[in-house]
């Protein structure tokens, strides 16, 4: 029963995390890196916010927070794709740049109650046992992060627009060569990757951590967002496994926080934060050099296991990622 | 094309743009932006003491600008500063504790340096090993190290460092004055931490410029297979370029406890965003040493001028770091625009 509680709870913290994942996934497959999202989250939460209060419609918030996260996102396109400065250089300086802008622009809004998502359970399904009070007793957003783990997932491997996608990340000479216009097609994907970031940050001022704060709270999860993402070796299903993973930890964090009364309360809260690089770690290490040499010398049984856990954990990223494409 | 752009006319185009944007994003809210620009010069350069502060504050962004010069030149984005930093200034902390009873103070406090240096190089080691034998690319692994040093500084100070009576995250108990940097007593800026952080920006600019090793990072920086194939060892010169970078962050850490303008204890977030400020600067400077000087001090006179903004306006002190970014983003932008459509001539 605990269990169930657990997940349900998991499940209904997921949803900024798995929009961030998903989004910049799909920007990294077309070759793009967007390195702004710890900002983007900022911004495009307290934007969501301040709108649906202002207009007490939660629906305005998401879209607002939609058209900034494809706002920002199009800035890191517009400097890479058409004025080839790095694309590092960019994402980072709007890291900075939108959370110190959330900062000033939403300084009259914390601390102000305001709207958000309803409670929504499906009726009739909510109540399938166990099933039911994890998966239907949700907020509506909450079903939508479902379906968009199985939609990107559907388009980027079932259909031809998503073999595209891959290609422009993998090999974009390719692709143009089979007449897809690579810029264009990475603005578009560009842009669409800001949005569902954008979606993100909505999710988390209007219903994880509804309101808006200086700090925030959430400082930091954009980082680990981008980690998950290479955790999730750019494929939309195991990336958004990963997502679900940190969002465990930090509800588990939580729990263990009640078990042990005695250790400060303001360590557990740090934690998942380097559990994740370090699961990050177990992803990479299985590809170096350093990792094969010291394998060599386990005996031969040991060493077959090992090569095989490293084998299934190990990702690669996009060929062409973060480099710019010229047709000359 | 008619135009010919220079480099200085570009920083100022990009300088308006920074500033019109910023102005902006203050009227949105409603502000008045000369207002807010003037209360920002006036809590900046508004006093001999307030100057006294922006030179100090100035100081662990020049040590942290002069230490990214370094990698960045070897083609790495050291996001890992932050926690160099902290680290550096756990390290001098933990010593300054510990020898604080047995020494006189200058020692403790070059001990202090000393250690930490090492603990910012030890940090910055750390994120060149991952990077060079884990495949974790130096942005996550500096990452996961400033989190870690993060946790490890609020369980330092809530732990075995805590103040007599209650453990705070306000900090460990402040070090007496007797460990404090020696100051000019009128105008509050201590010698010390100017003459370093001026000479580790010389130091760093002539090693890149006039030395073989410095020819190395760039070459490493700039293609690591041919510079591998010219015999340049590319993985120690990577690991070199992150320790220089660690140490002199780990020296900035170590300024933030004993400096002038220091609260003289270990808190959480001690390295205050000077790590990321400092890559803003860098960037900026479009990785020249000589620009970064001025650069930092700008960067610091704007971070300390906002203070004033919550003091005297409801507005957020962020909003120097509002001009800061766009400030490098209109650059970024500017020069993109400038090399893609006003380039004259072949490449």
């Amino acid at each position: 029963m605990d269990l169930t509680i657990l997940l349900a709870s998991v499940l209904a913290a997921s949803p900024p995390i798995v929009f961030a994942i998903l989004g910049e996934t799909i920007t990294e497959k077309a070759g793009v890196i967007n390195l702004s999202l710890d900002g983007s989250l900022l911004l495009t939460a307290m934007a969501a916010f301040v709108v649906a209060l202002e207009t007490q419609s939660v629906l305005a918030g998401f879209a607002v927070s939609i058209i900034v996260g494809a706002f920002i996102a199009w800035i890191i396109a517009f400097v890479s794709l058409t004025l080839y400065q790095s694309q590092l250089a960019t994402g980072f300086v709007l890291t900075l740049l939108c959370r110190d802008l959330a900062y000033v622009l939403g300084n009259s809004y914390a601390h102000v109650p305001g709207p958000q998502v309803p409670h929504t359970p499906i009726p009739g399904l909510e109540t399938l046992p166990v099933i039911g009070p994890i998966l239907f007793n949700q907020d509506p957003v909450v079903y939508l992060s479902l379906l968009a783990i199985v939609g990107v997932w559907a388009y980027m491997y079932k259909t031809q627009p998503g073999l595209k996608l891959q290609g422009l990340g993998e090999r974009p000479a390719a692709a143009f060569v089979r007449g897809v216009n690579v810029n264009a097609m990475r603005y578009v994907y560009t842009l669409v990757g800001g949005a569902l970031v954008g979606l993100g940050g909505a999710s988390f001022s209007l219903l994880v951590k509804p309101g808006w704060a200086r700090p925030y709270g959430i400082e930091g999860t954009g980082w680990i967002a981008l980690a998950i993402v290479i955790f999730g070796g750019w494929k939309p299903g195991r990336a958004a496994l990963g997502a679900y993973f940190f969002v465990a930890l930090q509800t588990s964090v939580n729990v263990l926080q009640s078990a042990l009364p005695g250790v400060p309360t303001q360590i557990f809260a740090t934690l998942p934060f380097p559990l994740m690089i370090l699961t990050l770690l177990f992803v990479t290490i299985g590809n170096s050099e350093g990792m094969n040499q010291v394998l060599s010398h386990l005996p031969e049984e040991t060493q077959r296991l090992v090569r095989r856990v490293f084998k299934a954990l190990q990702t690669s990223p996009p060929a062409a990622l973060g480099t710019i494409f010229k047709k000359e | 094309m008619i135009f010919k752009t220079t480099p200085l006319l570009l920083r100022i185009i990009a300088l308006l743009g920074a500033v019109l944007l910023s102005g902006a994003a203050l009227l949105i809210i409603g502000a008045s932006p000369l207002d807010a620009f003037g209360l920002i010069l006036s809590g900046a350069f508004g006093s001999p003491s307030r100057l006294a502060y922006v030179m100090t504050a100035c100081v662990p962004v020049l040590l942290c600008s002069a230490g990214l010069l370094v990698t960045f030149s070897a083609g790495l984005w050291n996001i890992g500063i932050e926690g160099q930093v902290v680290m550096g200034a756990v390290f001098a902390t933990g010593v300054m504790q510990s020898l604080q009873p047995v020494l006189p103070p200058p020692a403790v406090l070059i001990l202090a340096a000393l250690a930490g240096i090492l603990g910012g190089v030890l940090w910055g080691i750390s994120a060149g090993a991952l990077r060079l034998w884990g495949n974790v690319n130096e942005i996550f692994g500096g990452l996961g190290l400033n989190f870690i040093a993060g946790s490890l500084t609020v369980y330092l100070i809530l732990g075995p460092w805590k103040r007599p009576g209650i453990g705070s995250t306000s900090g460990t108990l402040p070090f007496p004055p007797s460990l404090w940097l020696p100051a000019f007593k009128g105008f509050h800026v201590s010698p010390v931490e100017v003459l370093l952080g001026l000479g580790a920006m010389g130091l760093i600019a002539a090693v890149l410029r006039g030395t073989n090793l410095g020819l190395q990072f760039k070459a490493v920086g700039k293609n690591q297979r041919s510079a591998f194939l010219m015999g340049v060892p590319v993985g120690r010169r990577m690991l070199l370029a992150f320790a220089l970078c660690g140490g002199l962050a780990g020296l900035a850490g170590w300024v933030l406890i004993v400096g002038t303008s220091a609260r003289h204890n270990l808190f959480p977030l001690i390295s205050s965003g000077y790590g990321f400020l400092a890559i803003l600067v860098v960037l900026l400077a479009n990785f020249s040493a000589l620009w970064s000087v001025p650069i930092s001090l700008f960067f610091a006179a704007l971070a300390m001028g906002s203070l004033q903004l919550p003091i005297q306006r409801q507005l957020d002190s962020s909003l120097g770091g509002v001009i800061q970014g766009m400030l490098v983003l209109s650059v970024l932008i500017t020069q993109g625009i400038q090399s893609r459509f006003f380039r004259r001539g072949g490449r």
